[in-house]
């Protein structure tokens, strides 16, 4: 039909065109499901023209001022904030600071979210409490959890109360650049690890159970059949959680207000943070702006390199 | 291209998804106010304040609606909003930016330089003098000092309230230490006095020592209330000169350090301890905290140490400004005559310090203050008004603020070394002074 369609002349092929679209008529349910359709979805789509695309845009036209928020003066200064970027060292230890706290929170969330979900997949007893448990911190308030957590990790605090009762003496956790850091890495595996252990879990036990036996009769291990078997099965999952967990780890920034406040020093004064300070402490809402589309292209490349890279290790997609 | 705007729009931001947006502009040339036109219909006022205490709020709706009452073709009401203390200057910035400024606002003095010189204020000397009755001469000049910028005045300092030091007697007596109140009078009440009976304190009672309250390794400039017994200062008066490498700030850096690491007379970073619960001798804050004294141990209100440059008094200072980028500048200035004309004046001086000279006895603040014997409200706040001096300022204090403060932390080590330290925040400072 296609190799018919190729030798006809151009002219054929248009009149062609038109009356096949004449010769189909849009009878009058169909249009009123279109209307219904886009009814439907027009709150949506207005919602993200007012709240994503719009805002995105202002930003970048913001990011090309000069801002004076005191003086109410705005003016234009082209890419002088796009300059002043890369000359910033203050914008460089906060992308460091925000590399360490990136690594440090995928490494520890995915490895453990993973960890517990192979655990719970197991029939055994109290799994369901286990899994209230772990996801319960999920849907606690975030200052609030990140509140108890500074009381607890202070110098006279919980935490080394408790490591005192060991006879060991704990560090002033969120006053050395080491702990500060490794706190609030911590802080954030805990309010979230639930999150991803319950979408590893889902992808569990959606393994055929038929793939793993037939491994075992093939004399494959416990680690064989993991590696050969159920990490390829779930390799969808892996990909979601990573791109929503680095994804995530970029835009923390309650925790670093509560626990340490940036400090000490610049130690934990992520991206996030840093164009918080710019923009509402030092009210250079400008460079703020560039800094937030900074962000935004950060968070984008990231996002496709781990879309496009899903060809090489995602075994199958949902 | 200088663009004013003129309405306001919201936006949110990527990724923080941070409300932006833009705002009425005014250019930044300070603006005097004169005698207010009638608005075609009253107008709403709107104060942003940072006390949530019920009496001061009613206090102030009170005269709020005296005036309301009295011009009723100027204004509808007044409305007062609190703005948590922490957030204050954050909130009210952004309240600029979203194009929705407060009519009139306080200003914590530390900001002072950078509202009075961005423009962001409206000039009230004309209003003031040419309001009948108001007394300008009244007004201490020393107090006037941060506010002004050439001839214009930008805020009333409304509230002016001495650092001083609360004591638990009772912990101190407990202790076997002498009573600071004796040391006052000896002329003995120095800051190497109250280091060590802070220190025996803290070890006898198993709580802490001196509480220099809010500093917390985070709000640096509340040291001031120590380093200014040294005479030393972090720049230099015109604020283009940074002296945090100063021997006097030095020594005083180096003692504040040693009674914290050495001796445990100060708590150590990360320790908690609210001294009106009851958990350390001595504090360094402002007479309002005596409303959160409850009765459960006796204590004393004495004035700041002496230091090796002799005593010195320091005061936080608030002033209430008019925005030139609010609806109403000229019935909002108006009004603030009003709030503070001498009747008015005396009712916050129930609350707050005023800058009048006619009010700054103690037997007019006794009134506000029943835990305060006179003696103590003569020789803190009366006394400690006169010749003090205010927490650090400057133009730039924002940037300043966050930027020594990260270089401080690595001074609250045991092992740190004070003048290395000192020598890195000025090398780190010294451009944002000079911007």
């Amino acid at each position: 039909m296609a190799a018919a369609s190729e030798t006809m002349p151009e002219t054929t092929r248009r009149t062609t065109r038109r009356t096949a679209r004449r010769t189909v008529p849009v009878s009058r349910a169909v249009r009123r499901d279109w209307a219904v359709g886009y009814t439907m979805v027009a709150p949506v789509v207005l919602g993200a023209l007012a709240f994503v695309v719009l805002p995105l845009g202002m930003v970048v036209w913001y990011s090309l001022h000069e801002w004076n928020v005191l003086a109410g003066t705005f003016t234009f200064a082209g890419a002088a904030n796009y300059e002043r970027l890369l000359a910033d060292p203050g914008l460089a230890d906060s992308l460091l600071a925000s590399l360490w706290f990136s690594i440090g929170l995928v490494v520890l969330n995915i490895s453990l979210a993973l960890l517990l979900a192979v655990l719970l997949d197991q029939k055994l007893p109290g799994t369901t409490t286990f899994r209230t448990f772990f996801f319960s911190p999920v849907v606690v308030s975030l200052v609030a959890w990140t509140i108890v957590w500074s009381f607890l990790l202070q110098a006279d605090g919980g935490i080394n109360g408790f490591l005192t009762q060991f006879g060991l003496e704990g560090p002033n956790w969120l006053r050395h650049e080491t702990t500060a850091m490794l706190s609030v890495i911590v802080v954030q595996v805990f309010k979230n690890v639930g999150l991803n252990m319950i979408l590893f879990l889902a992808a569990l036990q959606g393994v055929p159970v038929e793939l793993q036996e037939a491994a075992r009769l093939d004399g494959a291990g416990a680690w064989r059949r993991f590696r050969s078997i159920t990490l390829p099965m779930i390799s969808p999952t892996i990909l979601l959680v990573s791109i929503i967990t680095i994804v995530g780890s970029l835009e923390v920034f309650a925790q670093i207000d509560v626990l340490t406040g940036g400090g000490p020093g610049n130690s934990t004064t992520v991206l996030v943070y840093y164009l918080y300070q710019q923009a509402f402490r030092f009210n250079e809402f400008g460079y703020a702006s560039a800094i937030a589309v900074l962000l935004f292209v950060i968070v984008l490349v990231l996002t496709l390199v781990q879309w496009q890279s899903r060809k090489r290790w995602v075994f199958h997609e949902v | 291209m200088h663009t004013p705007i003129r309405r306001s729009r919201a936006a949110a931001g990527a990724a923080l998804a941070t409300a932006l947006t833009l705002t009425a502009c005014s250019g930044a040339e300070p603006a005097a106010l004169g005698d207010p036109e009638t608005p075609s219909e009253p107008v709403d006022l709107r104060m942003t304040v940072w006390t949530a205490d019920e009496k001061h709020l009613e206090m102030f709706q009170e005269i709020g609606d005296a005036y309301a009452a009295a011009n009723p073709d100027l204004v509808a009401g007044v409305t007062f909003e609190t703005i948590p203390f922490e957030d204050y200057t954050t909130t009210l910035t952004t309240q600029l930016a979203g194009g929705n400024p407060p009519d009139l606002a306080w200003v914590l003095e530390s900001y002072a330089p950078e509202f009075v010189s961005s423009g962001a204020l409206a000039d009230l000397g004309p209003v003031l003098e040419s309001t009948d009755g108001y007394d300008v001469d009244d007004l201490v000049p020393s107090t006037l000092e941060l506010w002004q910028d050439d001839e214009g005045l930008y805020a009333y300092p409304f509230s002016n309230s001495p650092f001083a030091v609360f004591v638990n007697t009772d912990q101190i007596a407990a202790a076997g230490q002498d009573d600071p109140a004796g040391l006052v009078e000896s002329g003995e009440w120095t800051f190497d006095a109250a280091r060590d009976i802070a220190a025996a304190t803290a070890e006898d009672s198993g709580k802490q020592g001196l509480v220099v309250r809010d500093f917390d390794y985070q709000l640096w400039e509340n040291l001031s209330t120590v380093w200014d017994g040294w005479g030393a200062a972090p720049w230099s008066e015109d604020g283009t000169q940074c002296t945090f490498t100063d021997p006097e700030m030095v020594e005083a850096m180096r003692w504040i350090h040693d009674a914290t690491f050495d001796d445990g007379a100060l708590p150590g970073p990360g320790t908690t301890a609210d001294f009106f619960a009851g958990d350390a001798a001595m504090t360094i804050t402002q007479i309002s905290r005596a409303s959160a004294l409850d009765g459960s141990f006796e204590w004393d209100l004495l004035p700041l140490p002496a230091g090796p440059a002799g005593q010195q008094n320091v005061i936080g200072q608030a002033g209430i400004g008019v925005f030139t980028q609010g609806e109403n500048p000229d019935v909002a200035a108006d009004f603030l005559a009003y709030f503070t004309n001498p009747g008015n004046a005396e009712k916050l001086a129930t609350y707050f310090p005023p800058p009048r000279a006619s009010l700054l006895d103690a037997g007019t603040l006794s009134a506000a203050n029943p835990l305060l014997s006179e003696e103590q409200l003569q020789s803190v706040v009366v006394d400690g008004i006169e010749g003090a001096v205010t927490k650090p300022v400057h133009q730039n204090f924002a940037k300043l603020s966050e930027t020594v403060r990260a270089e401080l932390d690595a001074m609250w080590a045991e092992d740190a070394d004070v003048a290395a330290v000192l020598d890195e925040t000025c090398a780190v400072i010294q451009p944002l002074l000079e911007e």
